[in-house]
């Protein structure tokens, strides 16, 4: 079986996997890391977006073997020294989630976008986010929060990639 | 679902992929960016014995300038293309098309080889490289050759391509100066395909079309080109400001015979006979586009 080396939210871990284990099944089932959900089979959903080196990806459609050698950041390495990133607070205090369950996915997509555009319009939120489907709020809020969240992360340089 | 099992591997240089693909046998595929494949092999759909994962070839990632073309390696993204100067420069409906592609986080990862080696005549990519007359070059443990855009989409999901040929690049070529461009897809969700997509270039002089180049997206089980509507347009003149309101219009008449020669497909999103209608109105739309742009 390959022997892969993946860090994971600054971890760093090696593991034998199969060529099959997907990317979010080695976060869920050998990591330990539930906070990255599976909403479908299709890739279309988006609920178990991470970064991986630095860039927005669909963890149910990358093989664990693919991430070999790569940096995995989900929602769980998003808090510092038990503060919340400043877009989980501005979920929070947009209501931008009823269930939650795309609200990592969610997440990890707006980080991306900010990377690019630190401070979008309305418009550019609902492209950036597009990969992202939620059954519950109808977005709106979703929205707001990204765009209170970059106001909130324009304030202060934040550490995640 | 968990897909079945495959055996892995990942060669250090395109030789070796080579080597390694035609050592494998012929129910080996090549992996690319995974966005189209590993959905397949997820819903079992696709049962590989052997992905050779040409990911981090390096080799495969290039864009770069060929003089009269832009030559855009197999393995560059989605991402790497929409964000090139180089192709937003010299082959602007490349960048026009892939922007519309998935979403963004699909997008880092789908290549450009890969979305014309699955040959989906929904793919957006297929329709541009044949308006484009594209080439593409192919190698396996025997050599290398050149696939022309129009001999590449051999049937729905059939490229061009035998099972030990690795796709390495595609070379874009460059119209020059004078050309408009337009991608103009139809689609209901944000990050969905094309239920029919039309690719447009036109090249302009004193108020009209002195040459057209349409490919259509998902009106068969290949990419096509318009080509009636191509001859119908020469000469057609352009008109300055949109002509919604009835009245005479060259450009909306070339177009009338955009879905001629056409097979499209039914499926929940659309029957035939709709598809015809988009193909038609949707043409019209992106000459306009092009003709202006
Ligand atoms: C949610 C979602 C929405 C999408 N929407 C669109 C859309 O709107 N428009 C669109 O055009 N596409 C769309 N796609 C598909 C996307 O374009 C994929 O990136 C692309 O089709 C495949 O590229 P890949 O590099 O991921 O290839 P892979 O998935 O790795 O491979 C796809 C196929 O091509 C073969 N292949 C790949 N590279 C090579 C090569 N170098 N040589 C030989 N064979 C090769 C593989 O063996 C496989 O058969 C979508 C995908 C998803 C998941
Ligand atoms: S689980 Fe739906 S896109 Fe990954
Ligand atoms: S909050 Fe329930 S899916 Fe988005």
């Amino acid at each position: 079986m390959p022997r892969i080396t993946v860090t994971v939210d600054g971890v760093t871990y090696e593991e034998e996997v199969e060529p099959r284990l997907l990317l979010v099944h080695l976060l869920r089932d050998r990591l330990g890391r539930t906070g990255t959900p599976i909403g479908c089979d299709t890739t279309n959903c988006g609920a178990c977006t991470v970064m991986l080196d630095g860039r927005s990806a669909k963890s149910c459609s990358v093989l664990a073997v693919q991430a070999d050698g790569c940096d995995v950041l989900t929602i769980e390495g998003l808090a510092a020294d038990g503060r919340l990133h400043p877009l989980q607070t501005a979920f929070h205090e947009e209501h931008a989630l009823q269930c939650g369950y795309c609200t990592p996915g969610m997440i990890m997509a707006a980080l991306d976008l900010l990377k690019e555009d630190p401070d979008p319009s309305e418009e550019a939120v609902r492209e950036g986010l597009e990969g992202n489907l939620c059954r519950c709020t109808g977005y709106c809020n979703i929205v707001r929060a990204v765009r209170r969240g970059a106001q909130a992360m324009s304030g202060r340089e934040v550490s995640a990639s | 679902m968990i897909p079945a099992a495959f055996d892995y591997v990942r060669p250090e240089s395109l030789a070796e992929a080579c080597e390694a693909l035609a050592d494998a046998g012929e129910d080996a595929k090549v992996l690319a960016g995974g966005q189209s494949l590993l959905p397949l092999l997820r819903l079992r759909l696709s049962f590989p014995s052997t992905l050779v994962d040409v990911g981090r070839l390096t080799e495969l990632h290039d864009i770069r300038d060929g003089g009269d073309h832009v030559f855009i390696g197999a393995g560059a993204t989605h991402y790497d293309v929409v964000r090139s100067p180089l192709v937003n420069a010299a082959c602007p409906l490349v960048a026009l098309a892939a922007a519309t592609v998935a979403d963004p986080a699909v997008r880092h990862r789908g290549t450009f080889g890969g979305a014309l080696a699955h040959a989906d005549p929904a793919g957006d990519l297929p329709a541009v490289a044949v308006a484009l007359d594209c080439v593409f070059t192919a190698r396996s443990a025997n050599g290398e050759r050149e696939i022309p855009a129009a001999e590449f989409f051999v049937d729905y999901l059939e490229p061009a391509l035998a099972p030990d040929e690795i796709l390495t690049g595609i070379r874009v070529p460059k119209l020059g100066p004078g050309w408009g461009y337009h991608y103009e897809k139809f689609h209901r969700t944000a990050q969905s395909w094309a239920i029919v997509g039309v690719a447009a270039a036109v090249r302009r002089s004193n108020g009209v079309v002195e040459e057209a180049r349409i490919g259509l997206t998902n009106m068969g089980p290949t990419p096509l080109r318009a080509r009636g509507v191509e001859d119908a347009l020469r000469g057609a003149g352009i008109h300055p400001a949109a002509p919604d309101d009835g009245g005479a219009d060259p450009i909306r008449d070339a177009c009338g015979e955009a879905a001629a020669g056409s097979s499209p497909p039914s499926d929940l999103h659309a029957q035939p006979d709709y598809r015809r209608h988009l193909a038609r109105a949707l043409t019209h739309r992106a000459v306009r586009a092009a003709a202006r742009a």
